[in-house]
C-alpha cells in the first residue's frame, strides 16, 4: 500500500561528477500535499540534488523513494512517467517550436492519483500564454519561458514537481506571479520540492525548509523556525 | 542554346533528387542522435542493389512493378537501419563521437563485402523506368521521361516530411529532440523508441535515393563512399539538422554539376569543392544551418597530457633500441612489414597531433599522405628528380595542401570540421583519380626507384627510422612548448583562451600545417618503400586506418597512435589476403568499439573514477 507513504522520500544519497563528489549522504522528504523548499547559496548542490532525484544524474548509493516505489538508477523518462514532474533552473524551452507545441511534447496521460491538466485548464492558469500559442517559444521574455516551462511540466499530470530556482532571473512582479501560481498549484494538491536562493520568494510558498551547503543538509526545520533563527540565515544564506 | 540551358537546367534538378534524399536522411539522424552516419552511403547502395534485385522479380516491365520495387527497396534499407541501430549504435549513444563514427565506418566495410558477396563484383545496369522510358521534346532537345518524374519526387518529399515534422506528434518529439534530447527524456518520452523511429525514417530516404537513381546510375559498389561524400556536402552547405537546407544545397551543387559538365567535364568535383567553401567563408554553419554550441555541459574534461615519466623513458629507449637492432635479426619480411609500420606510426602520430591536442577530429588525413606521396612520386617520374629532393618536396606539397584546406577547416569544428576534412581528401582523392594523363588515375606511378645509396633494404630502414623517429620526437616536443599548451588551450575552452589572447584560430591553423607536412613526410617515404603510388593512398579508408590507429592506441596519450599503427597494421596484414577482408575488418571495429566503448584508455579511467567512488563513499560510511 503506497498511499501511507510520503510523497518523495531521499535517504543517504551521494552524488559524483566524474572524481568530483558532490552530495554527501543527503536525505530529505516531502509530504504529500506539501511544498518544501532546498535552500543554499550557489554551488550549494541543489541543482544536483533535483537531477538526482529525477535520474539525469544517477545517485550512488542512498535510495530514492517516489510514492513508496524506489526509483534510484531508473532512467529519467521511466521516472517522470510514474509523475515526478521537473522543471529545470536553465529551463531547456524548445526555442524552434511553439508554444503550443512546446506543451505537447510535455502531454501525457492523465493519472488517477494526480491533477489532470488539459492545454486548455493551463491557458487559464496562465493567460499570457494563450495569447501566443503560435508563436516559437524563442521569442519570448524570460518570464513567459519560465510560465511556459512550468506549464510544459503540467502537461505530464504529475503529482510532485521540482522547480529548480523557479524565480531565478525574474523581475519582482513576476516573481510575485510564480507565487501565486505555485500557491495555486498546491492548493489542487500537488506537492512541490523547489531549490531556491531567495528566502523572500522562499517565505511566501514554502512550508517547510531545508538548508544544503557543500553538499550535506546542514539544517532542516519549518520555514516560521527558518524565520526566528537569525543565526542559521546569516551562516548559509545571502539575506 | 536557350534549349540546351533548359534541358541541363532541368537534369541539375533531377540529379539533385538522391543526393536531397541521401542528405535529407543523414541530418534528420544527425539532428536528433548526434551520429554522423558514414554507412548512409551504404544504405543508398543497399537501396540501389535491392532495387535492382527487386525489379528483375516483382512484375517485371510493368509501371507499377518497378513504383513498387523502389518503395519496397527504401523499406527494406529501413529496416536494415533499424537493425543496425538496435544492434549497434543504441550501445554508443554515450560514447565519444568518434567511435560513433568509428562504429559506423566498420558498418560501411560490412555492407561492401555483404553486397560483394551478394550481387557480385560486377556493375549492374538499371532497368529502364516502364512507362517513363522515352524522351520528351523542350525547346528543340530532349529530355528523359524519367528526368521528370525524379524533379517532381524531391519537392514531394520535402513536402510531405514537413507535414511528418509539423503535423504529427512524432514529428513535434523529433524536433524537440533535435534541440535538447535530454530535456525530452525528462518530460517522460523515451529516447530509444524515438532514435529507433528517426534512424527508420532517415534509412528509408537513403535507400528511396539509391532506389530511384538505379535507372540513371545503375548500382555498383563505389556508389557508396562517392555518394557519401557528396552528401556530406550538401550537408555541410545546408546547414547540418536543416532539411529545407538540404533541399536547396542539393539544387545548387546539382545545377553546378550539370553546368560544370557542358563548360569543363573534369571540373566537376572541384566546382562542389568551390560552392562549400564559399559558402562556409560566408555562413560558416551553412545556408540554413545554425551554430552548434561549445562542449556540452557535464563532459568530463580531457585527461592531461604529460611528459613521459623515468620509467616510460626506459621503455621508450628499449623500443628504440630493439628497432635499431631489428635488421640483425630479422628476416626481409619483417622489416619490410616493419618499415610500413614506422611509416604509418608518423601518419598516425601526425593525426593525432590535431587530434588529440587539438581537438580537431580529422577524416580526411590521407589527404596530406596521398599529397606527399603523389608529389614526390610525381617530381621522380615527371622530372626525374633524385629521391633527397623529393623527400623534402613531399612535406613541402602536402603542407601547402594542409594550409589550403586548413584555413577552412579552423573556422569550423566538431563534426562540422569533421565533414569538411572528409570532403577536402575526397576531392583530393577524385583530382587524383580523374587526372589521368597527370597523375595515371587508377593505374597509379610505378618504377620509382631508391636511390643507389639507399636501395638496399637495410640502409633505407634506418633512413625511415631516423626520419619517422626525428618527426614524432619534433611532434612530441611541440606539444608541450608553448605552441601545444596554446592549441590545447584552444580546444578546452576557446571562448576562455581567445579572452586571454590567445588567437586559436591560426594556432589551430599552424597544427594543421604541422600536421599535415608530417603525414606528407610519411606519405613520401611511403612511395620508396614500395615504389609506386595508386589513388587508394589518399581514399576514405586509408584516412579511417588513420583514426582506428590513433583511437585504438588512445587519443589522449602520446605513444597511443604508435601502438595503434603496429596493432593495426599488423592485423590488417594478417588478414589482407582473405577475400572478405573487408567484412572482418569492420566486423573487427564494430566489435571493438561496442566492447570498449569509452576506448582502451577510457576503460582505465572508468575503473579508477569507480575505485575513487567507492573509496569516497566508504570513507563516509565508516565515519
Ligand atoms: N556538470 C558538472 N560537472 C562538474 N561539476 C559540476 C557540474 N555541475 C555542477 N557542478 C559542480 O557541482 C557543485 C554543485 O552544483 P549545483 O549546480 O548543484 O549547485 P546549485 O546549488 O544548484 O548552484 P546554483 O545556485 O548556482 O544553481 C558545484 O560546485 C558545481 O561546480
Ligand atoms: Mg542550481
Amino acid at each position: 500500500m503506497t498511499g501511507a507513504a510520503p510523497m518523495l522520500e531521499v535517504a543517504g544519497i551521494s552524488s559524483f561528477y566524474g572524481w568530483a563528489r558532490i552530495l554527501f549522504d543527503l536525505s530529505l522528504s516531502v509530504g504529500r500535499g506539501e511544498v518544501a523548499v532546498l535552500l543554499g547559496r550557489n554551488g550549494a548542490g541543489k541543482s544536483t540534488t533535483l537531477k538526482s532525484i529525477v535520474g539525469l544524474v544517477r545517485p550512488s548509493g542512498g535510495s530514492v523513494a517516489f510514492q513508496g516505489t524506489e526509483i534510484a538508477g531508473m532512467p529519467p523518462h521511466r521516472i517522470v512517467r510514474m509523475g515526478l514532474g521537473y522543471v529545470p533552473e536553465e529551463r531547456r524551452i524548445f526555442t524552434d517550436l511553439t508554444v503550443a507545441e512546446n506543451l505537447e511534447v510535455g502531454r501525457q496521460r492523465p493519472r488517477a492519483d494526480a491533477p489532470e491538466w488539459s492545454v486548455d485548464k493551463l491557458f487559464a492558469l496562465f493567460p499570457n500564454l494563450a495569447e501566443m500559442q503560435g508563436r516559437p517559444a524563442g521569442r519570448m521574455s524570460g518570464g513567459e519561458q519560465q510560465m511556459l516551462c512550468v506549464a510544459r511540466t503540467l502537461m505530464g499530470n504529475p503529482s510532485l514537481i521540482l522547480l529548480d530556482e523557479p524565480s531565478e532571473g525574474l523581475a519582482p512582479v513576476i516573481v510575485d506571479q510564480m507565487a501565486a501560481t505555485i500557491g495555486e498549484l498546491k492548493s489542487r494538491g500537488l506537492s512541490i520540492l523547489l531549490s531556491e536562493q531567495n528566502l523572500r520568494f522562499a517565505r511566501m510558498v514554502s512550508d517547510r525548509a531545508y538548508i544544503i551547503e557543500k553538499g550535506r543538509i546542514r539544517w532542516q526545520g519549518s520555514m516560521d523556525d527558518l524565520e526566528s533563527d537569525e543565526a542559521v540565515k546569516q551562516q548559509y544564506l545571502v539575506v | 542554346m536557350t534549349g540546351q540551358i533548359v534541358v541541363q537546367f532541368l537534369t541539375g534538378l533531377a540529379s539533385a533528387a538522391s543526393l536531397f534524399l541521401i542528405a535529407a536522411g543523414l541530418s534528420i539522424i544527425f539532428g536528433v542522435t548526434r551520429i554522423v552516419n558514414f554507412a548512409h552511403g551504404s544504405l543508398y547502395m543497399l537501396g540501389a542493389f535491392i532495387a535492382y534485385s527487386l525489379t528483375q522479380r516483382l512484375a517485371a516491365g510493368t509501371a507499377y512493378g518497378f513504383w513498387i520495387s523502389v518503395l519496397l527497396a527504401a523499406f527494406v534499407v529501413a529496416l536494415i537501419g533499424v537493425v543496425i541501430e538496435i544492434l549497434m549504435l543504441r550501445r554508443i549513444y554515450r560514447a565519444p563521437e568518434l567511435f560513433q563514427l568509428l562504429a559506423t565506418f566498420g558498418v560501411v566495410l560490412v555492407v561492401q563485402d555483404a553486397a560483394l558477396w551478394i550481387w557480385g563484383p560486377v556493375d549492374l545496369m538499371g532497368p529502364r523506368a516502364p512507362g517513363l522510358d522515352s524522351a520528351v521534346d523542350i525547346l528543340g532537345q530532349r529530355l528523359p521521361e524519367y528526368d521528370i518524374a525524379l524533379i517532381v519526387i524531391s519537392p514531394v518529399v520535402l513536402g510531405l516530411l514537413w507535414l511528418l515534422f509539423h503535423r504529427t506528434r512524432w514529428g513535434i518529439l523529433v524536433r524537440a529532440a533535435t534541440q535538447d534530447r535530454e530535456m525530452v527524456g525528462a518530460l517522460g518520452r523515451n529516447q530509444a523508441w524515438l532514435f529507433t523511429s528517426v534512424f527508420f525514417v532517415g534509412a528509408f530516404l537513403a535507400g528511396l535515393g539509391g532506389a530511384i537513381q538505379l535507372p540513371k546510375g545503375g548500382a555498383d559498389l563505389l556508389i557508396d563512399l562517392n555518394v557519401i561524400a557528396a552528401a556530406f556536402v550538401v550537408v555541410v552547405v545546408g546547414g547540418m539538422g536543416s532539411i529545407t537546407g538540404a533541399f536547396l544545397a542539393a539544387i545548387l551543387i546539382g545545377e553546378l554539376q550539370a553546368f560544370a559538365v557542358l563548360v569543363l567535364p573534369e571540373s566537376t568535383l572541384v566546382i562542389m569543392f568551390l560552392a562549400m567553401a564559399v559558402v562556409l567563408v560566408v555562413r560558416p554553419w551553412g545556408l540554413l544551418g545554425r551554430p552548434m554550441g561549445e562542449h556540452a555541459p557535464g563532459q568530463a574534461a580531457e585527461p592531461l597530457l604529460r611528459p613521459a615519466t623515468p620509467r616510460a623513458r626506459l621503455a621508450w629507449a628499449a623500443l628504440i633500441g630493439l628497432l635499431l637492432v631489428l635488421p640483425l635479426i630479422a628476416e626481409d619480411f619483417t622489416l619490410t612489414l616493419t618499415i610500413e609500420i614506422v611509416i604509418l606510426a608518423l601518419f598516425a602520430a601526425s593525426l593525432h597531433f590535431i587530434m588529440g591536442p587539438g581537438g580537431m577530429v580529422s577524416f580526411g588525413h590521407a589527404a596530406y599522405f596521398g599529397l606527399g606521396a603523389y608529389g614526390a612520386a610525381l617530381l621522380a617520374t615527371t622530372l626525374n628528380t633524385p629521391m633527397e629532393l623529393a623527400l623534402l618536396a613531399a612535406p613541402v606539397v602536402a603542407g601547402l595542401g594542409a594550409l589550403v584546406f586548413g584555413w577552412f577547416c579552423v573556422r569550423l569544428s566538431g563534426v562540422y570540421l569533421a565533414m569538411l576534412t572528409l570532403a577536402f581528401a575526397q576531392i583530393a582523392w577524385s583530382v587524383v583519380f580523374q587526372w589521368y594523363e597527370f597523375t595515371g588515375g587508377e593505374d597509379g606511378l610505378l618504377g620509382i626507384r631508391r636511390t643507389p645509396w639507399a636501395d638496399d633494404r637495410i640502409v633505407f630502414y634506418y633512413l625511415v627510422l631516423a626520419a619517422c623517429g626525428v618527426a614524432i620526437y619534433a611532434m612530441r616536443r611541440m606539444i608541450f612548448a608553448p605552441f601545444g599548451y596554446a592549441v590545447r588551450a584552444g580546444r578546452d575552452s576557446r571562448l576562455r583562451a581567445d579572452a586571454i589572447g590567445i588567437d586559436c584560430r591560426r594556432f589551430d591553423w599552424m597544427a594543421f600545417l604541422v600536421a599535415g607536412a608530417m603525414a606528407g613526410i610519411a606519405g613520401g617515404l611511403y612511395v620508396y618503400s614500395k615504389g609506386s603510388v595508386f589513388p587508394d593512398e589518399m581514399s576514405i579508408p586509408r584516412s579511417v586506418d588513420g583514426l582506428v590507429m590513433v583511437l585504438l592506441g588512445g587519443v589522449q596519450t602520446l605513444s597511443g597512435p604508435i601502438f595503434g599503427a603496429a596493432g593495426f597494421t599488423w592485423l590488417q596484414d594478417e588478414i589482407s589476403r582473405l577475400e572478405y577482408w573487408r567484412f572482418i575488418l569492420g566486423g573487427t571495429i564494430i566489435g571493438l568499439v561496442l566492447a570498449f566503448p569509452q576506448g582502451l584508455g577510457g576503460i582505465w579511467r572508468q575503473i579508477e573514477a569507480l575505485i575513487r567512488r567507492r573509496r569516497a563513499t566508504g570513507i563516509e560510511a565508516g565515519r
